[in-house]
């Protein structure tokens, strides 16, 4: 299927999916792509989540727009890793090539199983060999200067990305109750103990109600 | 990892450091300890993992998590998925890594899930909008908090105080207002950081 086509279906509905036709060999390079990115993927999966999108939805046109958009944002709202959009992203694949009964979930389960192993298996085995090997030379001074030196930039980054994300906020003149609720949680977190699924079911009610 | 400091790092821990270290029973634990982490973590599971691994549980130290952050950060892949495999690791070997890594993913994914099939439903309701925008900017500032709070328990540092400031502060510039790509954040700065701290840590 062209991407035309798949653009004129998602004008239509979102819902009314295209329906692929994929063959063994595309779910083999769904997966090959997927084992090829995981290296790739220095600073979290989401920074890799261009090239998804230039790889299904461009490329291949396996996904429309929104359901790529829709896959990230729901991961992002869900609980649970970030890395989850990706397990979305072969859903939606295995939904669009199945269609929306039995045979859709039986492919958008291979997907989801072939996006996820492909994505984590090189890098969890990495993570892997390379912890077991830092433990056994905890003592080496290289090692200690690593872990130690690389403490401050680990703060830093978890700021600046606590940065990204509230700037998303919009103009702080206009949604200053956002950019309040943000320094209220920060705050709490830093100075209370208060359980963190309260702030956030706060964050939830006040957002609700049109508050923030 | 090197031997905890002497003295607890956090004045707001009473466990003093000789009684035994708090660890996870068995596998098992391990995998719903971290299912429950993933399912608390909404907009990421790092500042649910200081919370709960480092102060409710006390299976390590603020000094610690940072360290095993860092490696997690360093490594390709998912920065919490990386750090349960390498606690996992750290207490039942490949077992525990597996179970960490499953209780991680499993759950969550099953809800992830389940929210796609309804989402369609739901996407336009501003009442939902809304509750998204709410908790992500409540997402935000529990990142900003956990933060603050690492800063605070790294006074032990072989850096010092100001130079650590001064590094974090220049990571921040260089991630928020520059733009650096994290490959040239984590050599560039991150290796300036470990260049000082193996200097100052001669033997």
């Amino acid at each position: 299927m062209s991407a035309a086509e798949v653009n004129a279906a998602t004008t239509v509905a979102a819902a009314a999916a295209p329906l692929l036709n994929l063959g063994p060999m595309d779910w083999l390079h769904l997966f090959l792509y997927y084992l090829s990115l995981s290296l790739l993927a220095v600073g979290g999966a989401i920074a890799t989540a261009p090239d998804m999108h230039r790889y299904l939805v461009e490329r291949n046109a396996w996904l429309t727009d929104p359901q790529f958009s829709a896959s990230i944002a729901i991961a992002q709202a869900a609980p649970g890793p970030n890395v989850l959009f990706v397990a979305l992203l072969g859903w939606n694949v295995g939904i669009n090539a199945g269609g929306s009964g039995a045979a859709g979930w039986l492919l958008g389960t291979l997907g989801m199983a072939l996006c996820m192993l492909g994505v984590m298996l090189p890098s969890s085995l990495l993570t892997w060999l390379a912890t077991r090997w830092g433990h056994r030379n905890r003592e080496r001074r290289a090692v200690r200067a690593f872990k130690q030196g690389m403490a401050p930039v680990v703060i830093g980054l978890l700021l600046a990305t606590s940065w990204v994300l509230a700037r998303a906020h919009g103009v702080p003149a206009l949604d200053w109750p956002l950019w309040l609720l943000t320094a209220a949680t920060m705050l709490l977190v830093w100075r209370t103990k208060l359980h963190l699924l309260w702030m956030l079911g706060a964050g939830a009610l006040l957002g609700a109600l049109g508050l923030v | 990892m090197p031997v905890p400091s002497p003295s607890s790092s956090d004045p707001s821990q009473p466990l003093p450091d000789a009684a035994p270290r708090p660890c996870p029973r068995s596998p098992a634990d391990l995998f719903w300890s971290f299912t429950w982490l993933a399912l608390q973590g909404f907009g990421g599971v790092l500042a649910v993992v200081q919370r709960e691994l480092v102060e409710k549980k006390r299976w390590m130290t603020n000094e610690e998590f940072l360290e095993d952050w860092a490696v997690a950060q360093i490594m390709p892949g998912p920065n919490v998925v990386n750090l349960s495999i390498m606690i996992g690791d750290r207490y039942f070997g490949l077992r525990g890594a597996l179970a960490a890594l499953a209780g991680m993913l499993t759950l969550p994914l099953l809800l992830v899930l389940a929210l796609a099939v309804v989402y369609a439903r739901f996407s336009a309701q501003p009442a939902v909008a809304g509750a998204l925008r709410g908790m992500g900017a409540v997402a935000a500032g529990l990142i900003a908090g956990v933060g603050i709070k690492l800063f605070a328990s790294i006074r032990n540092h072989p850096l010092g105080r100001a130079l650590c400031a001064l590094l974090a502060g220049l990571t921040i510039v260089a991630m928020a207002v520059l733009h650096w790509p994290l490959y040239w954040i984590l050599p560039i700065i991150g290796g300036a950081a470990c260049v000082l701290t193996w200097r100052r840590i001669a033997p």
